[in-house]
């Protein structure tokens, strides 16, 4: 339990990576690495597929991403009718890592370009939620 | 030539916007115009495979009432989804049933009735569409994960709004002759460019529609094809591949990964190369899915596939002509029933059955199907004796 407190619209509630989510809280963007093989996973993985082991250490993401793809949605899916428009994306890590998220609303739609730098922050969402987004480096 | 498994009949309903019919009705169409191709009195289906994606079905579990409806019963039938792939993954299953000699006469049954679902309803399971753990919670969309390559492409590559323009405006000349297709109107480059924006960079002509629809793809063996057809196409190359869900593991954005890999896997299985292709149907779900598509297939280097296109290449006459039925942009996208749609038009192409837009000579052609914006897609690679 926990989990549906991620995101605008959850869509799961038990995950063994709920810590994730107590991070995000506490102002902190975390992810996993296997204990064993030093694999990084973003999203976090608390099982690695690469070597087997289901120990894993959080490891603070505080790197810039650069950007790698966007789209500005118009009509959001069931439940995000009242968010749009928003910008989804994927930026990638100095380590190669990916996450995909979504640019804060902050950064006028015609300044985002693929290859800028971008940071990941922590934000608050009504009803207790937490989530990140991406903001200007 | 390889000569294991052979495409002896296929059919299709007429794609419509909204059916008003049941499905089971309108699967009855793509089955009745299979079995034409098909010498009844020799033939006994012993196997079908019904493929839909189940979150937009009504039915649960619908392949018993549909085969009850075909009248293929009892032979076994089981239900098989990848998304929009679907079909395509159910002639690969067919495929590996004949050739174990487990089998000897196999339907694939693709179907959607996405007009039975409410646009709410459409649009909470395309918000599901993503990983539901870590990326839905964003409010995802299949036009956004398009746009998000179009993104990509167009700052790698310099490929413009035009370029994913005239994509359309191909679609909507085959469109407009193809009488099973939703849209049969012809669209120009200002009526896509003016469209209004969906997600950027694609606008509402950049992307196909939810449609209702059937197709049909009835496999035999070797030596049940030379019994009830003179015109067997054979399956030469099947390749296929699965991917992650998650953008954030996906490992390219100017290309679709799963596409790239099965195009190779279905080369290799066949011995030819794409310079070998005769005439395509490639998976463009929207029009920049069709430029990349080119690029993944090898029907282009990458960063080359809108050049295809500026050229005209990719019309009939072209060095390669694709998506000569409309396309999903055009015929519309039934999930379920748009791979057999795309190997029946593929098959009627090497029978040298398709009137205006027959490619002279056609020998041997190809099939991109992909499922969900890259989680899955099936190649095939079909020829003639």
């Amino acid at each position: 339990m926990g989990f549906e407190k991620f995101g605008v619209v959850s869509f799961t509630s038990e995950t063994k990576a709920v810590e994730f989510l107590k991070f995000l809280e506490e102002g902190k963007m975390m992810t996993t690495e296997c204990r064993k093989c030093g694999k990084i996973y973003f999203p976090p993985k608390m099982d690695c597929s690469v070597c087997g082991a289901s120990e894993v250490d959080w490891i603070e993401i505080d790197e810039l991403g650069e950007l790698v793809a966007y789209s500005t949605v118009m009509h959001g899916p069931t439940g995000f009718e009242n968010d749009v428009p928003y910008t989804i994306a994927v930026i990638r890590l100095p380590n190669g890592v990916q996450v995909f998220g979504r640019i804060s609303n902050n950064i006028p739609v015609d300044n985002i370009k693929v290859g800028m730098k971008l940071k990941i922050v922590p934000i608050k969402l009504p009803l207790d939620k937490a989530s990140y987004e991406f903001m200007h480096a | 030539m390889k000569k294991d498994v052979a495409i002896v009949g296929v059919g299709q309903s007429p794609f419509y916007r909204k059916c008003g019919m049941a499905v089971r009705e309108l699967c009855f169409m793509g089955f009745q115009e299979a079995m034409k191709d098909i010498d009844l009195k020799r033939v006994q289906i012993d196997g079908s495979i019904v493929c839909s994606a189940a979150e937009y079905d009504k039915q649960r579990s619908p392949a018993s009432v549909i085969v009850d409806y075909l009248g293929i019963m009892p032979a076994p039938s089981f239900n098989l989804e990848t998304l929009c792939s679907s079909s395509s993954t159910g002639v690969r299953v067919a495929y590996s049933l004949i050739k174990s000699g487990l089998h000897e006469v196999v339907a694939v049954i693709g179907f959607q009735k996405m007009s039975e679902l409410t646009s709410h309803e459409a649009a909470e399971r395309m918000g599901r569409g993503g990983d539901i753990q870590w990326e839905s919670p964003f409010g995802v969309t299949m036009p956004a994960y398009f746009g998000m390559v179009a993104s990509a492409h167009m700052a790698e590559y310099g490929t413009t709004p035009e370029q994913l323009a005239r994509v359309r405006v191909k679609s909507s000349i085959y469109g407009e002759i193809n009488d099973k297709a939703v849209y049969r109107k012809k669209i120009s480059m200002e009526d896509v460019l003016n469209s209004e924006m969906v997600t950027s960079p694609l606008k509402k002509f950049d992307c196909c529609a939810n449609a209702d629809g059937a197709a049909v793809v009835i496999l035999a063996s070797a030596e049940m094809a030379e019994r009830i057809t003179d015109k067997p196409v054979w399956i030469l190359g099947l390749g296929g591949s699965t991917r992650s869900t998650a953008l954030a593991g996906r490992l390219s954005f100017t290309s679709v990964p799963v596409s790239r890999e099965a195009a190779q896997a279905a080369y290799e299985m066949a011995g030819i190369g794409p310079e070998e292709i005769d005439v395509a149907e490639v998976h463009d779900c929207f029009t920049i899915a069709e430029i990349v598509a080119y690029e993944d297939c090898g029907f282009a280097r990458p960063g080359e596939g809108a050049r295809l296109i500026d050229e005209k290449q990719t019309y009939l006459g072209g060095r390669i002509p694709v998506n000569l039925d409309g396309g999903l942009l055009s015929k519309g996208h039934p999930i379920g029933a748009t791979g057999a749609s795309q190997i029946r038009a593929i098959t009627r192409q090497l029978r040298g059955e398709s009137g205006k837009t027959q490619v002279e000579g056609a020998k041997f052609g190809l099939v991109h199907n992909l499922g969900g914006p890259g989680l899955y897609n099936y190649v095939t690679i079909l020829g003639r004796d």
